[in-house]
């Protein structure tokens, strides 16, 4: 035998050694297959969330887990390719991971929920459960809606509801500015639709989509805001997109308010500063304020738990609703088969850790908890990433005013 | 005209960040035959070393600081990596550039994080210049203005009025005839090359905090800055600086403008319908295909003179 194939088969061995190892160490845990950008444009979205789901995980698992067994998370980089999320689908179903969880982009979602669909068809002794975190298209629990995808966390319709119910009755004149990509777009949409629904006394004076990522200096944009003479700045521009506007507007001295969908996202209160006190709001599941606001012992150690190891605010409750929800399925169940963990999910109520009643709606999948609209201020009493400005929770959106109608026709399967 | 005010100063404010950008990578581009990669990222460790050295010392020294770290950074892959990969060609130097921006954007979300920095305006240039219909113009754009034209001056001076400027321009055009009259030609690709990092740190210094810092802004700069040495022509210092001013004035102006080729073909009677992708693609506003134009531009100039605006020879 030369060298070379000793070698080879030296490592063979060693391979099969160690997914033999692989093989036992499942058996004391719960796998989740999680895809999600953790590097390119997006790397910053992918690792914070990454850092949520590690010290929720850790406080899931510290209680016990499901099952007495242990979640483990296994990341996939899909490099914000919907190709390369399918790649990494593939290999989720490869190691037989019961649920595969994705959070970051619509249009990955809506391949993921048919890509899901097809593998769970075809293989039933193989099935898997899609848990959705942050693919907000609302198509994906109407026309899209599919039995092996749940969604835990609030769509853009909802969002929308969300922001303009919220918006003070003196704002009387807005401009819309979007992201001109699916979900920017959506955002659009369902904006002017609730504006007409609940605010028809609200003109929009104008309305606009930004190329997505590609503005250097949102200048021009803002002499047109100025030039229309709106009250408020309506936008779900994120990240990026979000600081240079502001930044701009400060820089040229715009009044306005800014009624934003995302821009408690981490990162945003760092490039916002100063400039945004008491003139920013956002649309958000919780901060770190809530718990105190709320006078709430155990939340308030939960978030001085999360600041003493994240320099960014604690935003997304409904990931950790969604693994009280996975758990007790989990338990109901009495394993992680697809069909019979679905099932346990559909129709759940569960207390969220605010005390709020949160439900997974059998008919389309789609999460129900409340939301809060809070205003970025200096007077908060916990700041947000070191600004000295934190939010302040202005109006609690409970989530029996978030409840809307569906379209979606659930296709179960037999057994 | 309020709008349109507003958008030539603002216009003019980026194109002179580009400039700054542009003017060392075409120095580059055209005296090593090197497209540098890592220009972006090089901008990007610029503005990274200003919030630095303005959280530990203050703003005007980081003017000076990070500069001088981005040339040294610079003096060190030219010597240490190009100059070791030149002999295998321009794909290798291409690949090497190529390598570097991932390592060196690595670096930074490693050293930094990927949130951005909270570099901010010096307190004594926050404040009004003056107010342009009902709109300021903040200070610092002013200085930003003053920066880069300045920079703009002392290339001049120091490429047409000094004795290494001579050797400089010579290496740019004929490289063989200047080494052979015994000048030492790698030393002056090394002058450059950090030269060039050198003005990237300094767009960085004044850009990072007029656009925000963090690990994006090497992707967001990189390619719109290879598009204005394309378009300026390799080798002219001149055609670079008229490209940069050019494409700031285009990408600010598209964003004001809401019509559409469909309505400048409605008065010769032509109304495209709406729902077929031709139709699409006539109606879709310019505003919205703003950030485009310049790639567009670029196609178009090397389609019908691929030596670009005032270059001296075919890119």
């Amino acid at each position: 035998m030369s060298g070379r194939r000793l070698f080879t088969a030296i490592f063979v061995g060693l391979l099969g050694i160690a997914s033999a190892g692989a093989v036992r160490a499942a058996d004391d845990t719960i796998k989740i297959g999680y895809i999600d950008p953790f590097s390119g444009p997006f790397a910053a979205t992918g690792n914070n969330f990454l850092k949520v789901f590690n010290f929720i995980l850790e406080k899931a698992n510290a209680q016990g887990g499901p099952l007495g067994k242990k979640y483990e998370l296994v990341t996939f980089d899909y490099k914000l390719q919907p190709a390369e999320a399918l790649i990494a689908l593939k290999s989720v179903t490869d190691q037989n991971l019961p649920f595969v969880m994705h959070c970051v982009g619509s249009n990955v979602g809506a391949a993921m929920i048919d890509a899901v669909s097809k593998h769970n068809a075809r293989n039933p002794d193989n099935r898997l459960l899609y848990l959705n975190c942050g693919a907000l298209a609302t198509e994906l629990t109407n026309e899209q809606c599919d039995f092996w995808h749940f969604r835990f966390t609030v769509n853009v319709d909802q969002r929308a509801v969300a922001r303009i119910k919220t918006l003070p009755q003196s704002v009387k004149s807005v401009y819309l500015l979007n992201q001109d990509y699916l979900f920017g777009q959506s955002v659009q949409k369902a904006t002017q639709k609730y504006l007409a629904q609940y605010r028809p006394d609200v003109k929009v004076v104008g309305d606009e989509l930004v190329p997505f990522g590609k503005v250097q200096d949102f200048s021009p944009y803002i002499a047109k805001i100025k030039a229309s003479g709106a009250q408020s700045l309506v936008t779900s521009n994120y990240d990026r997109d979000l600081n240079l506007l502001m930044k701009a507007g400060n820089d040229a001295g715009l009044e306005i308010r800014y009624d934003s969908y995302l821009a408690h996202q981490p990162g945003g209160p760092t490039s916002t500063g100063p400039a945004g006190d008491n003139r920013l709001t956002s649309i958000m599941e919780f901060h770190d304020n809530v718990a105190a606001e709320e006078n709430n012992p155990a939340a308030e150690k939960f978030v001085s738990e999360w600041r003493a190891r994240a320099e960014f605010n604690f935003i997304p409750l409904d990931y950790v609703t969604m693994f009280q929800m996975l758990t007790e399925a989990i338990n109901k169940a009495g394993s992680t088969d697809a069909v019979k963990v679905a099932k346990a999910l559909e129709g759940m109520k569960i207390t969220d850790m605010m005390g709020d009643e949160n439900v997974m709606r059998a008919e389309d999948h789609q999460w129900l908890g409340p939301l809060h609209e809070a205003i970025f201020t200096h007077s908060a009493k916990l700041d947000a990433e070191k600004t000295g400005l934190g939010w302040k929770s202005e109006a609690k959106i409970s989530s029996a005013d978030l409840t809307l109608p569906t379209s979606c026709k659930m296709k179960r399967p037999a057994s | 005209m309020e709008v349109l005010l507003v958008s030539l100063l603002n216009g003019l404010v980026y194109g002179m960040l580009l400039f700054m950008l542009a003017s060392g990578l075409t120095l580059i581009f055209s005296m090593m035959g090197v497209l540098n990669f890592a220009h972006g990222s090089i901008y990007m460790l610029g503005a990274y070393f200003a919030y630095e050295s303005t959280r530990w010392i203050g703003f005007w020294s980081a003017l000076l600081i990070a500069p001088l770290l981005c040339g040294a950074i610079g003096a060190a892959i030219e010597v240490w990596g190009l100059r070791r990969v030149h002999h295998n060609g321009h794909i290798a130097e291409l690949l090497f550039t190529f390598g570097l921006v991932f390592i060196i954007g690595r670096s930074v979300q490693m050293a930094w994080g990927m949130l951005p920095m909270p570099y901010r305006v010096p307190a004594g240039l926050d404040f009004p210049l003056f107010t342009l219909y009902g709109l300021q113009f903040p200070a610092y754009r002013g200085f930003m203005l003053l920066v880069s034209a300045g920079m703009l001056g002392g290339i001049w001076l120091l490429l047409k009025r000094t004795r290494v400027g001579m050797i400089i321009q010579a290496a740019l055009t004929h490289p063989g005839m200047t080494a052979a009259l015994g000048h030492n030609v790698p030393l002056v690709f090394t002058i450059v090359f950090a030269g060039g990092c050198f003005l990237a740190g300094l767009a960085g210094v004044i850009g990072g905090n007029y656009q925000s810092t963090e690990p994006g802004i090497a992707d967001a700069m990189g390619p719109i800055v290879f598009v204005v040495v394309v378009f300026g022509g390799l080798g002219s210092l001149a055609g670079c600086f008229i490209a940069s001013v050019i494409m700031g004035m285009v990408v600010t102006f598209s964003v004001v403008i809401d019509a559409s080729i469909a309505d400048l073909l409605r008065p010769i009677g032509i109304v495209p319908r709406n729902d077929d992708l031709l139709g699409e693609i006539l109606t879709v506003p310019v505003a919205r295909i703003g950030a485009l134009l310049p790639l567009l531009m670029m196609v178009l100039i090397l389609f019908f003179r691929p030596r670009g605006l005032l270059g001296t020879r075919d890119t």
